[in-house]
């Protein structure tokens, strides 16, 4: 896949399957628990210094792909490697020493934040549990660090307010500072900003950008707006349904998406431009539940490109080019041109 | 084309224990028969006040201090509730409702609820309620055959397609969509935008699109107004608002706008948070975060002025600068 030696982060196989809860006549009848299967066998490689972004609709497992990285949920089989170290075969007790090293920032700022906690308190948690910071003035100190960094200023403003005293922009710098305080080397941003409004938004992204530069971070960026993600990301995944159908530079599979599902999300963006006009999309039907994934290629279904091959045979992540991979039998003839990106083929397009 | 619908001054403040919230403050703006108007801003702009006091569906905190709003002849404000229910409510002005899949009842089919509605407006029986919600929902893209289905068994792009279907029951000239397709994922957003589009065209319907998101409005709308503090800083053509935004609030807010094709360069984002309406800033109200503002803006709020023929902006700047941008 990628260069083995820049990669900080090796995802291989990653799979969780949810057990349904089932009532009890099928418990006695010992029927087969069905499986939600949210993350179904998921490998990418995120390089050191970059930031990867996990792109998809509600309910395609990305969000529990980035638990499932950083062991906040066990994941079902796999392996995360972060510096040539196991982490899904790790004790865990174990796990905590990595703790420091990985951390997570919440989609909602409204909810990740303990409202009885003070900003300060917030923020030195993270230092109390590790134990870092030897007495109350050095770990003032950090915090204000913290709060600094993520352009709460003057952090003596912030120390002894509430998380309600803040608005939603402050509130998610808060949980970034509160991220960062540790001096993570990998962090995973699920959705960051898709409570924001639109000019906070942009704050927050650039700050996540800046930060990133000066401390040398690597992020796994995860978001439903491939837009954001666009602004984001220097490398991109894209999934469906428990699986990444789609992987690549982050431009170069925007522009040029070899798999359908990805041509068929990049048609149904917005964009702020009123001169555009939108053709049929190239799908059909709604995702299916994950409880029940199609034989085959799981797209097939709802792919206008769909043969006899997709329902039968499930593909694999193949190499367009380098670094740049499509899990679909058709990638071939959509990079050399030979189908067109995007547009229902012609037998399927509406008179 | 004539005009269907026109809001002038509209003022209407929410009480609250700390005093009145400004939410809508000389509001004005009109609506011609068969068009669709996005009228779009940030959270806590204005706009769903503004919609919601079209139908006189507003808070029991809400107080409307002054202004009209005149549907064609029909003052709508003048209107006790009775009246408003019996002659504008759905016959005349419907709403799609924010989080509108939300909004079915979870112990009725979907069709129930389609043709009591269409019952307790009009004078028909429900055989014939139950053809035309048939009829409607087809419309929409749900195939009849699911009609009697509960909303649980809807997705939710099925369940706003069933809340625009009940919106269109009883032939309403004016359908106000608040936020249709905010909780939406992009695949779907795109089917019921198309859906919108289509039943706007085929029906002649006059639209008012709420939303937060600009791309939604520019695919959608003809007309775009852009909402700030409970003020209106522009409304103009939508092409023209795209290719010549004049408002500093609307150049940032298009400008914050991450695109998803073309070149990657650093957004600009807007300096500072909108204002608490309880207070808001004197003058004009973007003032504390506008990077052109001068003594005058902080002291006379602008009033909204043609500076070109059919674009409106509320600016000093622009206004006394023809040339400005």
């Amino acid at each position: 896949m990628m260069n083995m030696s820049e990669a900080l982060i090796k995802v291989d196989g990653l799979v969780k399957h949810f057990p349904v809860t089932q009532s009890i006549l099928d418990q006695l009848l010992n029927r087969e628990v069905p499986m939600v299967k949210a993350v179904d066998g998921v490998n990418f490689a995120i390089k050191e210094g970059e930031i990867f972004g996990l792109v998809g609709e509600s309910g395609c497992g990305k969000t529990t792909t980035g638990r499932g990285v950083l062991r906040l949920i066990e994941p079902t089989a796999g392996s995360v490697e972060y510096r040539d170290v196991d982490l899904l075969s790790l004790k865990p007790g174990e796990v905590k020493a990595y703790r420091k090293e990985i951390q997570i920032i919440f989609q909602d700022p409204f909810e990740s934040l303990n409202p009885k906690m003070t900003i300060y308190e917030l923020v030195a948690e993270p230092l109390e549990i590790h134990g870092l910071g030897a007495g109350d003035a050095e770990r003032r100190a950090m915090v204000s660090q913290a709060l600094e960094e993520v352009q709460l200023i003057p952090p003596e403003d912030f120390l002894y307010r509430y998380p309600h005293e803040l608005s939603g922009g402050q509130r998610q710098r808060v949980a970034i500072a509160r991220a960062l305080i540790l001096r993570p080397k990998f962090v995973v941003a699920d959705e960051p900003v898709s409570m924001l409004d639109v000019s906070i938004r942009t704050e927050v992204l650039n700050l996540m950008l800046d930060l990133k530069e000066k401390l040398g971070l690597t992020i796994m960026f995860i978001t439903h707006d491939l837009a954001i993600a666009r602004y984001m990301s220097d490398d991109i995944g894209v999934m469906y349904l428990g699986k990444l159908v789609e992987y690549g530079e982050t431009h170069e599979v925007l522009d040029d998406p070899d798999h359908p599902y990805t041509q068929a999300l990049m048609a149904a963006v917005p964009v702020p431009d009123a001169e555009r006009k939108r053709g049929d999309l190239p799908i059909r039907g709604e995702t299916p539940q994950p409880i029940n994934v199609p034989q085959g290629c799981r797209f097939h279904p709802r792919c206008p490109y769909a043969f006899d091959r997709c329902s039968e045979e499930e593909p694999q992540l193949m190499e367009v080019e380098p670094g740049h991979g499509a899990a679909c039998f058709l990638y071939e003839e959509f990079h050399a041109g030979k189908l067109e990106r995007g547009k229902l083929p012609a037998d399927q397009a509406q008179a | 084309m004539t005009t269907l619908l026109e809001v002038k001054d509209l003022k209407m403040y929410y009480e609250t224990m700390k005093g009145d919230v400004k939410a809508v403050d000389d509001v004005s703006f009109s609506l011609e028969a068969g068009e669709s108007l996005g009228l779009a801003g940030e959270s806590g702009c204005g706009k769903t006040s503004v919609a919601l006091a079209l139908m006189k569906l507003q808070p029991s905190n809400a107080k409307i201090l002054s202004g009209s709003i005149k549907l064609e002849d029909m003052d709508v404000l003048a209107l006790d509730d009775d009246a408003i229910r019996r002659e504008v409510r759905w016959k005349r002005i419907s709403m799609v409702p924010q989080a509108a899949m939300n909004a079915l009842n979870p112990v009725f089919t979907v069709k129930d609820q389609i043709i009591e509605a269409i019952v307790a407006h009009e004078d028909v029986s429900e055989k014939e309620a139950e053809a035309r919600t048939l009829e409607l929902l087809k419309r929409v893209g749900i195939d009849p055959s699911r009609a009697g289905n509960y909303p649980h068994e809807f997705s939710g792009g099925m369940k706003q397609r069933a809340m625009i279907a009940m919106a269109l029951a009883c032939n309403p000239e004016i359908v106000i969509a608040d936020e249709p397709t905010t909780a939406l994922d992009v695949i779907v957003q795109a089917q019921v935008l198309k859906v919108i589009k289509t039943l706007q065209r085929e029906l002649g319907l006059s639209m008012i699109l709420i939303s937060h998101d600009l791309s939604v409005v520019a695919e959608t709308c003809e007309r775009t107004i852009i909402m700030y503090a409970g003020n209106v800083v522009e409304n103009t053509d939508t092409l023209e608002i795209f290719r010549h935004p004049l408002h500093p609030y609307s150049v940032g807010l298009i400008g914050a706008f991450p695109k998803v094709t073309g070149e990657r360069k650093r957004l600009e984002s807007i300096k500072g948070n909108p204002p608490n309406l309880l207070n808001p800033p004197p003058g004009c109200r973007f003032n504390p975060r506008c990077p052109h503002a001068k003594d005058v803006c902080t002291r006379v709020a602008p009033q909204l002025l043609e500076t070109h023929e059919g674009h409106w902006v509320a600016c000093h700047m622009v206004n006394s600068h023809q040339e400005y941008r």
